[in-house]
């Protein structure tokens, strides 16, 4: 396995964010060798050869993504940087945003090239404030260098890329809702097909990727694809920015191969349990993916193997649960905040949290009743796969893992006298 | 009755609106601004945003009322905000508020009588690694103990 890593310098947080580090550090000519040395086409290509997929919960592979947008329009393309970040326990997307602005803006020139685009936004979430004026700052040095503008590298490409702040809203995450609050209105997603690389924003074609994946895009235009497969698996390569968090010794962002073992993550990088806390469970991709056992730490962190465990990779957030923690407050913090986050625009998802979110603050406070765990299961079944856009899935799924995997636990807590 | 927004407020508003290929789509940042000069928005505010940005005051009242930061009402000086997501209260983020709570001797939701603190819960604010945490106006502060809030409230008394 290679040793070269994308994002050990945001990590490491060494060498600062202004654009004189970055280009000391090799910044910059990934996107020199793309503007100046190949065709769109061939980077397309380079992308698609890497099967980068996408780091912001779906896993979709970017390469393939930008190749559903059609080459001739007489609309004007755009590109949506998605650094919404609004996944329960996932903070790795600041560390780049923060920490190595220019990887992702480099990240975002090679992409617009590849696809054609010219005008560019970088969706942050708006609890992010610092860090969307620290981000600014990175665009004015790349604006100042000619990184960005009319006439990029003096190669005759144009790419504007400003910053939009969100106002605090987790569906704005969904990539149709992103599009409709960039557009200065509620973050309702939209009805799909059509998919936003043909209908997206202002109704024109649109890429949306997440930052990470975004960051991704340099290492593999520079190094070549086969360099990027060969870190991680050949269907899932690179590495990934696994944020760990909770009962830890030591929380925080590591990269590492996609592959990496949950317990390799927790034990051997983020220092295993916290002194006299033993681990119970584990939440692998963020609040919405559904909770693994403690048996289940085998398990290698890649899209495919956590869907066949019934879960999912998602935002590479791991959340880790010790055994003083009762699974029903873990399930009080999922129904709530999907109950606080739905759009309301589709019933079973408006209608459907708010309900889980009574049975389980009720169960909560010593009110539970025989029943209540079927109750909860019926409602998240009813929610799950009936909704426009993934957030409906996003708040059934861990209520249902939860279920499945510790339902004599959530019994006994109803029953309790 | 409309608000009155300062010269350089309604410039700032044009600058930003002639970023967008419509000018009703800066109306998210356009709200920030409006609500860093004036504290919050109120029915005033929606109208005066609305005749800027071409909009009607109905549009700009269902994006305040959507997202969770923009306010109708004023806050404290201060704007404490609790995460109250997993990763935070697997480190002791309940306990964390109740303390600031007994502190400020404020419920959620509530503002102090002298208009310098305002206290509420939040969803996850993406700083997992340093749980418990909270956020002051737009500053964050993390590995919250009695002790750091001690200090954290001590500065900004």
């Amino acid at each position: 396995m290679a040793e070269a890593k994308t994002f050990a310098r945001a990590l490491g947080g060494e060498g600062g964010w202004s654009v004189e580090a970055y280009l000391q550090a090799g910044g910059y000519r990934a996107a020199r060798k793309a503007l100046g040395e190949m065709t769109p086409a061939a980077v397309l290509d380079e992308v698609k050869k890497a099967n980068l997929r996408g780091r912001g919960g779906a896993g979709f592979p970017a390469g393939l993504k930008w190749g559903f947008v059609p080459a001739k329009t007489d609309k004007p393309k755009y590109l949506c940087v998605n650094a919404d970040e609004g996944e329960p326990g996932t903070f790795k997307d600041r560390y780049i945003l923060g920490h190595d602005p220019h990887l992702l803006i480099e990240g975002t020139l090679i992409a617009a090239f590849a696809v054609g685009i010219h005008r560019a936004f970088v969706y942050i979430r708006g609890e992010y404030e610092n860090i969307a004026r620290r981000l600014e700052a990175a665009l004015a040095e790349a604006y100042e260098r000619a990184f960005l503008g009319p006439d990029v590298f003096g190669s005759g490409f144009a790419l504007d890329l400003r910053v939009h702040r969100g106002a605090g809203s987790y569906i704005c995450g969904e990539e149709t809702a992103l599009l409709e609050s960039l557009e200065g209105k509620r973050g309702h997603p939209r009805l799909k097909p059509p998919f936003p690389a043909s209908v997206g924003l202002f109704g024109a074609p649109t890429v949306i990727n997440n930052v990470e994946t975004l960051a991704n895009v340099p290492g593999i235009i520079l190094n070549g694809a086969a360099w990027f497969t060969d870190q991680g698996l050949p269907t899932d390569g690179g590495t990934r920015l696994f944020g760990v968090s909770g009962a830890v010794a030591r929380p925080g962002v590591y990269e590492l191969p996609v592959g990496t073992t949950l317990r390799d993550i927790i034990f051997t990088h983020a220092g295993g349990m916290l002194p006299g806390r033993r681990l119970k469970a584990v939440i692998p991709g963020g609040l919405s993916s559904p909770i693994l056992r403690a048996d289940e730490l085998d398990l290698p962190m890649c899209c495919d193997a956590l869907v066949r465990a019934g879960s999912m990779l998602g935002s590479g957030a791991v959340i880790v649960i010790d055994d003083r923690t009762p699974i029903l407050d873990v399930l009080l913090r999922v129904a709530r905040f999907y109950a606080h986050e739905s759009c309301g625009q589709c019933t079973p998802c408006r209608l459907g949290t708010a309900w889980i979110r009574k049975v389980v603050e009720r169960m909560a406070s010593g009110g539970g009743r025989p029943g209540d765990v079927d109750e909860l299961a019926r409602l998240a079944s009813g929610v799950k796969g009936r909704t426009l856009c993934p957030m409906g899935d996003a708040a059934a799924m861990p209520v249902l893992g939860i279920i499945q995997k510790f339902r004599p636990e959530l019994e006994g807590a109803t029953c309790r006298p | 009755m409309k608000a009155v927004f300062s010269a350089d407020l309604r410039r700032r508003v044009e600058d930003l609106a002639a970023k967008y290929p419509s000018k009703s789509a800066a109306l998210l940042p356009v709200l920030h601004l409006v609500q860093a000069e004036s504290g919050f928005i109120g029915p005033d505010e929606e109208e005066s945003v609305a005749a800027l940005l071409g909009t009607t005051p109905l549009e700009v009242r269902e994006v305040v009322t959507f997202y969770t930061m923009f306010r109708r009402k004023p806050v404290g000086r201060y704007h404490l905000q609790v995460c109250r997501n997993v990763s935070c209260s697997l480190l002791g983020g309940d306990a964390i508020l109740d303390y600031v709570r007994k502190k400020l001797g404020l419920n959620v939701g509530e503002t102090s009588a002298d208009g310098r603190f305002t206290l509420n819960t939040v969803e996850c604010l993406g700083a997992c690694e340093q749980a418990p945490c909270l956020m002051v106006n737009f500053d964050h502060y993390g590995n919250l103990t009695e002790n750091r809030v001690d200090e954290i409230l001590g500065e900004l008394a």
